[in-house]
């Protein structure tokens, strides 16, 4: 159930994002979500693309140092409360976020968060069990 | 005033005689009690007996940093280590330090040499001296300590760093002899001036400068703003420390103390000597330490050297300041640092080898700065920051440990590092000297 990101690491310098980002879409790979987390000198992108394993392959091509990392795609109800909701039942079955972002767009009319989770089975698990949906790669694709 | 004048002074002749026969005896010394050196003479086929002038201080070999390290701690002594008094270190290669020990008359010695630099830069028994180099393992503090101990000086045992605190010292007590390194001694003009003191009214009217190369145009700029004569003392663990030669106030070059340490300069390539005045690898062999001789000791460092007697009356040779190394060695803050040694810190990191780079440079009046430019591979990269940001200073940490000095790290995307050649370029030093 979980989706693939790519992490990817940037020296923090003008034009460095643009550089990565016009490399994939020349191979016309399309950035379905994106988050960047930055220091001062350096930062990692994730991004979230509809063809991962061709990504994955176009940046070890080009040497920029990259990981795939599972991550999972959740539909959160796209009202007030609705993160809120999500988040309570991971805190209160002890699933710890490394981190999350929202997708470009929504699915049906619910909002589409990624969320980074150090144990991703368990956390799928607890999302599934507590009827939150979770959407898969094949949805990313087609998105 | 010249503190042993009868030896500082002594006639070129009278000088060989008595180099020939300490020579003599320190190479009978460490064959007996140095099982190292004793097959070191057996396997280049010479015997003691066969050394019975300088001159035939050719037919010895050499002893090098690797010796060093190959026979890290004691294997170079030639006294059991109940006699020593004192031991320092100083950086090694890679993971282990250099050692070096003392015995209670290797001290003895020390503070003499140490005296005679002092004396030798100006100093009167009634001055006052400020040392600011690090007290500690690093020989610099201790070594002008003894030195100025036996002149009868007045010590303020600063030691390095707390700029404020050295400044103030100063004001109050006027000492009027400053040691320290060179790029301190101008880092403080602006903490002086920013303090509301006029650098060129400071008490300070000699200093003793010296633990990192530098240049004749610092000299003038540290003569100017502080307006005080500075002089270029050298010296290192390996030998005594410092105190291995100290310039005059006529300033044409540092005079080796060589009825002590017996300085050749020599073609590094070949090993023979060169000529007169040439450019070569300075070597020392220490004619009467006890605790650990060092016979025909390649220091690394690029000098020319000249015979002729100074003006100021010593009769020892002068070398030039250091014009270079022959190894890839770099002075940061008075500290020694080997690349290999950064390089041994980062493959101990998660047993990957990523490409690094040092990059060293001194903004006008400030102190040395060092960044470590750590490549980041698929190996060490992690999606999350807070991993990152970890391996950053454990790079950083480490590498400080065994180093002893303040660094930066700097992650950076791989192919970014300048390779000459396809070949790894290790160190950036962009400072002006």
């Amino acid at each position: 159930m979980n989706i693939t990101q790519l992490s990817v690491f940037l020296e923090n310098r003008k034009g460095r994002l643009a550089e990565v980002c016009s490399l994939l879409g020349r191979h016309q790979i399309n950035i379905r979500a994106l988050t960047i987390a930055e220091t001062e000198s350096f930062g990692v992108l994730r991004i979230v693309v509809d063809k991962p394993d061709e990504a994955a392959a176009l940046l070890k091509e080009h040497r920029i140092t990259a990981n795939v990392t599972n991550v999972v795609a959740v539909e959160v109800p796209d009202k007030p409360g609705g993160l809120a909701g999500v988040l309570k039942v991971l805190a209160d079955h002890d699933v710890n976020v490394e981190y999350m972002y929202g997708f470009v767009e929504k699915s049906s009319d619910n909002a589409l968060m990624v969320f980074r989770f150090d144990a991703v089975e368990a956390a799928i698990k607890v999302l599934s069990d507590s009827g939150i949906k979770i959407v898969g790669a094949e949805h990313i694709r087609g998105l | 005033m010249i503190w042993k004048e009868d030896i500082e002074t002594m006639p070129l002749e009278d000088l060989k005689n008595l180099q020939s026969e300490r020579l003599a005896n320190i190479v009978r010394y460490v064959y007996e009690n140095c099982p190292v050196y004793k097959d070191k003479f057996d396997r280049t086929g010479v015997s003691p007996g066969d050394v019975r002038s300088i001159d035939d201080i050719t037919r010895l070999p050499f002893t090098t940093k690797l010796d060093m390290r190959d026979h890290y701690p004691f294997g170079l002594f030639s006294r059991p280590r109940t006699d020593l008094v004192e031991i320092h270190v100083s950086s090694g290669t890679t993971g282990n330090p250099t050692l070096v020990g003392y015995t209670r008359d290797d001290i003895g010695l020390w503070s003499d040499v140490m005296a005679r630099a002092l004396c030798c830069a100006g100093a009167e028994p009634e001055d006052t001296i400020q040392i600011a180099y690090g007290y500690g393992l690093f020989t610099g503090g201790l070594g002008f300590h003894y030195g100025a101990l036996e002149m009868g000086l007045t010590i303020i045992p600063t030691s390095s760093g707390q700029t404020k605190r050295q400044l103030k010292i100063m004001q109050d007590f006027t000492p009027r002899i400053l040691a320290c390194t060179p790029s301190y001694a101008l880092y403080m003009v602006e903490e002086a001036k920013e303090m509301g003191l006029d650098p060129r009214r400071s008490s300070w009217e000699i200093g003793i400068f010296g633990a990192e190369p530098w240049s004749e145009s610092m000299r003038a700029e540290i003569e100017a703003e502080w307006n005080m004569l500075a002089t270029d003392v050298y010296g290192l663990s390996e030998i005594i420390g410092p105190g291995v030669s100290q310039e005059c106030h006529l300033k044409q070059g540092l005079h080796v103390f060589s009825d002590v340490f017996y300085p050749e300069i020599i073609d590094p390539e070949t090993g023979q000597p060169v000529a007169e005045g040439q450019d070569g690898e300075l070597v020392i062999t220490t004619l009467t330490k006890q605790g650990i001789p060092l016979i025909r000791y390649r220091t690394r460092d690029i000098v020319s050297m000249t015979t002729e007697p100074c003006a100021c009356g010593r009769t020892s040779p002068r070398t030039s300041k250091i014009k270079g190394r022959t190894d890839d060695m770099i002075v940061v803050r008075g500290i020694n640092v080997f690349p290999s040694q950064i390089e041994h810190v980062l493959l101990g990191i998660e047993g990957t080898h990523p490409h690094y780079q040092i990059v060293i440079d001194r903004q006008a009046h400030q102190l040395d700065s060092v960044q470590i430019m750590v490549e980041v591979d698929e190996r060490i990269f992690s999606d999350e920051i807070k991993k990152m940001r970890a391996l950053e200073r454990q790079i950083q940490h480490e590498i400080q440990a065994v180093l002893s000095v303040s660094v930066e790290v700097k992650l950076v995307e791989p192919k970014t590092l300048e390779r000459s050649m396809g070949k790894a370029k290790r160190v950036v030093d962009k400072r002006s000297l």
